[in-house]
């Protein structure tokens, strides 16, 4: 097998599926040992939400801090237990239609796909798995005595961070960035997209799809089916 | 004598009201100047319908449709997309009544496993609003989307090859086609190179087919492409053509129509502009006025409103060779004007519409495959325009593009051109890699856009008139930028530009103007 001649970096959630971070973070918080956990969880979740909001406002890396934190004290055990049903149930059913086509295009040419994503690894290991793609960047929950702490291991990856994990990325494996791919649907995925040459618009939202219009960046919708 | 559809200018002749872009120009030419206007249309047939029967059931070189047909065969119908004609047909198009006679046909002999396929080859996807303009509304609520579909040339699941051809050319096409045990093509034949084996060995084939060619090596080697008989690309295509039909049953239907593209109130637009009465002179000066003053997208929607009024002139079925003879034998009835010489200098006026950009901006890129590549093209053999001699083009050649069905072209235009402009440097750096992007490649397959192997091509399209021509001069450009990339001077007026193409020389130039829309050729014969 030939080594890939240059790499597809892939945001995933509003890019390949239509969930975002807290779906399956509300399954979790639903599915607790017992109704009394659940509760508790999902109480304190609800006193977080209004930081949350603000923040997801401001800066998508206190976003991921603060919606991380419902995690604290969940075993290690139960979130990889539990990630087979939550990507049976959450993940795979939110998979854009012509997600699996994209995909394919950039193994077909020989690209090393990478998944770039603030979600948690053990989930998205299982979408890279589901669409044939090489490897995934994304966050990790720090664990001590096999229990979550409630805090992301470092480098967290949202926002700017996910263009310098690209560029150490491509570094690493030898490729060159003007010859590397990049597709996202959100604004705030601007500086991943600029650190390659060839930064495409998927299903982008008004203040990408302006941007991508400008410089003519290539631009689609995975969700169409006509 | 000369064709009375070559008009010489005289010094008192009126101005010339030509196209530049989507607005209409009055151009003074020199006296001398020989204006070659469209031929009258030819008359349509009365009953279309009793014509496509007539021609199922007397076919050429093959046995009659109906005793091609058993109940439950698989059935697989194939239609010529809208890049033709233009504008679009005013409904019913020619392919429309076409399918319902097949298709009534096909019941009627218990053939149900049928498919309709758009024959897109690397054009953009038909969208749905099209489609039924193309095929009418009963074909389009029965089959669509899942029976009446766009060919997508870059489905590896759903292509097949076929076999290669002694000179090592892939024939890989569509696979419910070629696993079909009849094949019906239906065209609309617009312009002599469309049709023939062109029709499958373009519209269902695959890129990797396509690139056998449409090649910079191949369109150099043409003659004229509008001219089988004188075009590499047709050589190319019989070639694999008849590889193809020797594995499938293919039965083609072609069409024909007239060049009546304007409707009845704006007809005067093809007529000899010193024979205008005084009505039609008061509504083109309108014209002219009003194109001047509407905004872009208005003089755009305004054209686009009007579908073109065609008429059939013609059906024939049966063998594609045979029937394809007939069928050029009509184009050139209707498309194509005696002249006497070449030219010095010849003036193309630059519409607003080519086959590529059917519902969207004509992009400079388009542009020049209307001047160097089509309307060079419009003769069988021997170009109106002497070697070496120079082409006047109007349009403002803008700096603009559809940025949905023409997105590689920007890529192509911006990132390509200013590094060379050489067809076969293109075409050996830069085509394979541009063409798998799959970003592209995406938005070709489930968004609207062309393949990004398609703007290559569209260079590629201009390279024998690029190679003959001397020089390009373009007049009325609202810009420097683009020409200059097109490797193409700019002049403020025709004048100027007419004064340039004399080099400083004193000697008189002979100079014609194709007066297009509507469709004209020329026959060229030589002194």
């Amino acid at each position: 097998m030939t080594s890939p001649v240059t790499a597809s970096y892939f945001d995933v959630d509003g890019t390949l599926i239509s969930t975002n971070l807290v779906h399956p973070t509300l399954f979790y918080l639903v599915n607790q040992g017992t109704p009394v956990q659940t509760a508790m969880r999902f109480g304190r979740a609800l006193l977080r939400a209004p930081a949350m909001g603000l923040a997801e406002l401001a800066d998508r890396r206190t976003f991921n801090e603060l919606l991380y934190a419902s995690y604290e004290g969940m075993s290690e055990d139960r979130l990889v237990l539990l990630a087979d049903e939550v990507f049976d149930t959450v993940i795979k059913p939110a998979i854009f239609p012509h997600a699996r086509s994209l995909v394919r295009q950039n193994l077909e040419r020989g690209h090393r796909v990478v998944f770039i994503s603030g979600a948690l690894d053990f989930i998205i290991d299982k979408l890279v798995e589901h669409l044939g793609a090489h490897e995934a960047i994304s966050n990790r929950l720090e664990m001590k005595n096999g229990h979550c702490t409630g805090k992301l291991e470092k480098p967290v990856v949202a926002g700017p961070e996910k263009a310098r994990l690209i560029r150490e990325h491509a570094r690493d494996h030898g490729f060159d960035l003007e010859e590397c791919y990049a597709f996202s649907d959100s604004y705030s995925d601007l500086p991943m997209l600029s650190v390659v040459g060839h930064p495409a618009a998927v299903n982008p939202d008004p203040r990408l799809a302006l941007l991508a219009k400008a410089y003519s960046w290539p631009s689609f919708d995975l969700r169409a089916s006509a | 004598m000369s064709h009375p559809s070559v008009v010489t200018l005289q010094r008192d002749s009126r101005p010339r009201v030509l196209f530049s872009g989507d607005r209409l120009v009055e151009v003074d030419l020199p006296a001398g100047t020989r204006v070659i206007y469209p031929k009258p249309p030819i008359e349509p047939l009365k009953d279309p319908a009793a014509a496509i029967r007539y021609a199922l059931s007397h076919p050429l070189g093959t046995e009659p449709l109906y005793a091609k047909l058993r109940p439950g065969m698989k059935v697989t119908l194939a239609v010529d997309d809208i890049s033709l004609p233009l504008p679009p047909m005013k409904r019913p198009d020619a392919r429309a009544q076409v399918l319902e006679v097949v298709l009534e046909l096909l019941a009627d002999h218990g053939v149900d496993d049928i498919e309709i396929i758009i024959a897109t080859g690397i054009h953009r996807r038909m969208k749905a609003a099209e489609v039924r303009h193309m095929v009418g509304d009963r074909v389009f609520e029965r089959y669509w989307p899942d029976r009446l579909y766009n060919h997508d040339a870059e489905d590896r699941d759903n292509l097949t090859v076929l076999g290669t051809t002694e000179l090592g050319e892939v024939v890989e096409i569509n696979r419910r086609a070629a696993e079909s045990e009849l094949v019906i093509y239906v065209n609309l034949n617009f312009v002599p190179m469309n049709g023939g084996h062109k029709s499958l060995m373009c519209g269902l084939a695959s890129y990797r087919s396509l690139s056998h060619h449409h090649n910079p090596e191949t369109i150099r080697a043409c003659d004229s492409y509008m001219d089988p008989k004188k075009s590499e690309l047709a050589t190319r295509l019989w070639r694999m053509g008849r590889l193809c039909n020797q594995k499938l049953n293919v039965f083609t239907i072609e069409t024909t129509i007239n060049n009546r593209m304007f409707e009845r109130p704006l007809e005067f637009l093809t007529k000899n502009e010193d024979e205008l009465d005084g009505r039609e002179r008061a509504l083109l000066a309108g014209l002219v006025a009003t194109t001047k003053r509407l905004p872009q997208a208005a003089r755009q929607a305004i054209f686009e409103k009007f579908p073109a009024p065609y008429g059939v002139t013609g059906v024939w079925a049966g063998e594609t060779e045979a029937v394809h003879e007939k069928t050029l034998e009509r184009c050139f009835e209707q498309y194509c004007v005696p002249v006497e010489g070449q030219s010095d200098v010849v003036v193309f006026p630059i519409p607003y519409i080519s086959p590529y950009n059917v519902h969207a901006f004509l992009n400079p890129l388009l542009v020049s495959v209307l001047a160097q590549g089509y309307l060079f093209n419009m003769n069988r053999g021997v170009p109106l325009l002497k070697k070496g001699g120079t082409i006047v083009l109007l349009h403002p050649c803008s700096d603009k593009f559809d940025h949905e069905q023409h997105a590689p072209y920007i890529d192509f235009v911006h990132r390509l051109l200013p590094e060379t402009r050489d067809a076969v440097e293109l075409h050996k750096r830069y085509e394979r890699k541009f063409a798998s992007d799959p970003a592209f490649i995406q938005m070709f397959r489930t968004g609207h856009a062309y393949h990004p192997a398609h703007p290559f091509y569209m260079w590629y399209w201009g390279e024998n008139g690029r190679q003959h021509a001397g020089r390009v001069i373009v007049v009325g450009a609202d810009n420097e930028y683009i020409p200059r990339l097109m490797g193409w001077e700019t002049a403020p007026s025709m004048d100027e530009a007419l004064y340039r193409a004399r080099n400083g020389e004193a000697r008189t130039l002979s100079v014609s103007c194709l007066r297009v829309p509507p469709i004209v050729m020329t026959d060229v014969s030589l002194k």
